[in-house]
């Protein structure tokens, strides 16, 4: 351990700010640990102690809008960094086969734990050229169509299918729309809904929208802890309901968009907890835990019958919504 | 930033003061500005005599326009909606059901029933601009499945009208499940050989659209509707280039492949008997 904080990166999130005074003094002292005749470890221990202690103290009470801060965090693990993580074998598949290859969704086949299944999953991107390439996440129709074709064909030789959902939304371009972002996303709705093999769906970050859901209709739903879900991005909600771009906190706020309000309200199944301070302090322990709910979770739903799996998944969606 | 999706329903409602047929004998028609009188506007099914522009009308009238008479019978009208997550703008959702309840006399956006077009039975569903946008939330979501599911166990054909600026986002996470759950009872009706006659009306955008809009068996749209999934003003900020000439409207949609037909108003109960009979239904 060389820093306070596993994130290394110069990215900072506002109500941080605390910690990185003490993070430079623990820096500063361990720099002079070789000095001869000073005994910094106990100095440096408090320091440690008030640091771990500061840390839980802010994210115990983390607001919604702040949420959606650590969840768009750059240091926090994309849907390549779980890949990379506890996918063997990694084997990706391009191409729609229609109109192009969309980098904004990664799909195909790989092994997790014992089991072989295909991978769909949005991707952010890492350096500024792949993030432009990949429109920060936010997918085409060819993306979508993509992932629909390769998860026709983890059905067709039986594959288990595990989606990472990570998109601040689809697209909203004019090449999007005509070629028919909305009926792609309609089509991968209806299509995933009679899949006749077991989909597990995780949103790991961003959950935005129609573009999140696009890949997520599941048998079983996780989300991290620190990720967000909703129907419309806090600031997107801002400018139509607040006419202001400013107003996205309060947005966020009332779009009840974390994962214990979702949990909450039953539009997902399961919250995954994150390493302290979140997924970017420790991406390791946050790939872990991921990896154990995909495949107890592939274990579980293997045990059901196909139409037994199919009618499930119908009854689980059927029970979406609230009336009066 | 790229990260508006859709569901500016909002946007849609700025345009909306345009289309509606305003109170008074005269009527200034929106879009070739002529003066109409009004009777003869409603006469002619909402559709300027001068130029066919095509109001917006509510789910009532287009009920009444569409089916045989006396023939519809509604069905799930107590349905009504509830504020799960305490949704607060600048004016709480709670207190924008109420007046919009009480502005359109029904408790949400949908209209759904069985009814008759043209002497053939169908399980119709008809959204309702005037009522928050005809956004979808949890009751919208629940009526369109359950009439999705009528027109599956009764093997008769499903007409959708569609006419909404989206899911609903004072219903959040609650509003994007309708989205899944009425494409899901859509696949039991395909599965099930059943007929869906989706019409888009002025304006199909968001949610909407990117779900059980665009899944109809045949897709016909009135003319010049607006048909997408983000709305034009978040598509010009994302992208800050001006949009193509009649971007996201029904001929522009048509030549790129994603509807079948673009039907005037007034040929619309002919066309969906017509398309029921080739089914077969």
């Amino acid at each position: 351990m060389t820093t306070a904080n596993g994130y290394t990166g110069t990215y900072e999130l506002e109500f941080e700010r605390p910690l990185l005074q003490l993070e430079r003094q623990i820096v500063e002292l361990e720099s002079h640990s070789g000095d001869a005749g000073v005994d910094i470890g106990t100095e440096v221990r408090k320091l440690r102690q008030n640091h771990t202690a500061m840390l839980k103290k802010i994210y115990a009470k983390l607001g919604p809008w702040n949420v959606v801060k650590v969840a768009r965090h750059p240091g926090r693990p994309q849907a390549t960094d779980y890949i990379h993580g506890f996918v063997k074998d990694f084997c990706e598949l391009h191409g729609d086969r229609h109109f192009g290859d969309d980098p904004a969704v990664i799909t195909g086949f790989g092994r997790i734990g014992s089991h072989k299944c295909l991978i769909v999953a949005h991707n952010k991107g890492k350096e500024i050229r792949e993030r432009v390439a990949c429109h920060f996440g936010c997918a085409h129709p060819e993306g979508y169509r993509k992932a629909l074709a390769k998860m026709k064909l983890a059905e067709k030789f039986g594959l288990p299918i595990v989606t990472l959902v990570d998109t601040p939304g689809a697209y909203p371009g004019i090449g999007a729309e005509e070629r028919g972002q909305a009926q792609a996303i309609a089509l991968n709705l209806r299509e995933m809904s009679r899949l006749r093999v077991p989909i597990v769906s995780a949103i790991i970050g961003e959950g935005g929208s129609g573009g999140a859901l696009g890949i997520a209709v599941a048998d079983r739903m996780a989300m991290m802890q620190y990720a967000w879900y909703s129907v419309i991005s806090p600031e997107g909600c801002a400018a139509i309901l607040w006419k202001s771009g400013e107003a996205a906190e309060q947005a966020a706020e009332s779009l009840k968009l974390t994962a214990s309000d979702n949990l909450k309200h039953n539009t997902v199944d399961e919250g995954l907890d994150e390493p302290l301070g979140g997924a970017h302090r420790n991406p390791s322990a946050a790939v872990e835990k991921l990896e154990r709910w995909i495949t107890q979770s592939l274990r579980e739903l293997k045990r059901f019958k196909i139409d037994n799996l199919v009618n499930n998944r119908y009854e689980r969606l059927r029970r979406m919504g609230q009336c009066g | 930033m790229a990260q508006v999706p859709s569901r500016s329903w909002q946007e849609v409602v700025d345009t909306g003061k345009r289309g509606d047929v305003p109170e008074g004998l005269w009527t200034r028609c929106p879009q070739c500005e002529a003066m109409v009188y009004r009777k003869n506007v409603e006469q002619n099914l909402y559709v300027c005599p001068e130029c066919d522009y095509h109001h917006r009308i509510g789910a009532d009238e287009r009920v009444k326009q569409l089916c045989d008479p006396e023939s519809f019978e509604p069905m799930w009208s107590d349905l009504a909606p509830v504020d799960a997550l305490g949704f607060v703008d600048l004016k709480p959702y709670k207190d924008r059901l109420i007046a919009e309840q009480k502005k359109t006399g029904h408790r949400d956006a949908v209209l759904c029933g069985k009814g008759f077009i043209k002497g053939r039975g169908v399980v119709l569903v008809s959204m309702d601009s005037r009522f928050m946008m005809g956004s979808m939330g949890s009751v919208v979501g629940e009526k369109v499945t359950r009439a999705i599911e009528l027109a599956t166990e009764t093997d008769q054909p499903l007409v959708v009208v569609s006419c909404s600026g989206g899911a609903r986002m004072q219903e959040s996470a609650l509003s994007l499940m309708q989205m899944s759950k009425t494409s899901a009872a859509l696949a039991r009706l395909d599965e099930s050989g059943g007929l869906f006659i989706s019409v888009l009306s002025d304006p199909t955008t968001g949610g909407v659209t990117a779900s059980f809009a665009m899944l109809g068996d045949v897709i016909m749209a009135e003319p010049k509707a607006l048909i997408g999934f983000a709305g034009p003003r978040v598509i010009a900020n994302t992208v800050r280039q001006e949009l193509p000439e009649g971007f996201q409207r029904s001929e522009h949609v048509l030549e790129k492949g994603f509807i079948d037909r673009i039907v005037h108003r007034k040929d619309l109960r002919n066309e969906i008997g017509r398309v029921i009979d080739y089914a077969g239904k």
